[in-house]
């Protein structure tokens, strides 16, 4: 959550939303939570485990839709 | 009883001593829907502000409140937004003990400056961002 919440701090685009999975079963099945941490952005990009910066904002773009980043 | 041992208390009243301006936590409970954990989440909540004179706690419920639960992107309880100057978007869903207290901790210090810990090229990258992000942090407490 760290690295989301700073993102959120940086870029009025961005929310960060830490959520306690086993208090929220029916979204944690929803996003098929399986393993923690798992990270969803804009339910279209998602990954397990802590990613370093350089590669979460990776995801970041890819979930914007940055065609430069695509695939 | 309090959740905070005095012995972690002792340390985030350290860690508080950083915070560089006021922070607002803002509680969203409904204990129609779940009201074990809005109210240990209030209690939490209300534990860590008393860590610091710069942090207040104000509690809403999202049935009656409507208008400022939708403003926050809240329909879920428990909720709490830490705001500083302003919403920066940095919000908890359910109660943030275990593993989430320590970005609790962290995010109150960090909307208190408005300073994200990024690299400048992050940051550069985030300023750019063509479209909203939500990211969402699924974790347990331990």
């Amino acid at each position: 959550m760290r690295l989301a919440q700073h993102m959120a701090i940086a870029s009025d685009r961005v929310t960060a939303t830490a959520i306690e999975a086993t208090e929220f079963p029916d979204l944690s099945r929803a996003y098929r939570v399986s393993a923690v941490p798992k990270i969803v952005i804009n339910d279209r990009v998602e990954f397990e485990g802590a990613l370093p910066e350089p590669q979460f904002l990776e995801a970041v773009l890819r979930a914007v839709g940055d065609p430069a980043r695509e695939n | 009883m309090p959740i905070l041992q005095p012995r972690d208390e002792d340390a985030v009243r350290k860690e508080f001593q950083r915070i560089a301006g006021p922070v607002k936590l803002v509680v969203f409970s409904q204990e129609l829907v779940a009201q074990d954990l809005c109210r240990q989440n209030e209690q939490l909540i209300k534990e860590v502000a008393a860590l610091s004179d710069r942090i207040s706690v104000e509690v809403l419920n999202p049935a009656v409140d409507r208008d400022r639960a939708a403003a926050y992107g809240i329909d879920q309880v428990p909720a709490t937004v830490v705001e500083g100057a302003r919403d920066y978007g940095v919000r908890f869903l359910g109660i943030p003990a275990g593993y989430e207290f320590s970005n609790l901790i962290d995010s109150i210090i960090a909307v208190s400056s408005g300073e994200a810990a990024l690299t400048d090229d992050t940051k550069a990258s985030l300023a750019t961002l063509a479209g909203d992000v939500q990211i969402k942090v699924f974790s347990t407490p331990t």
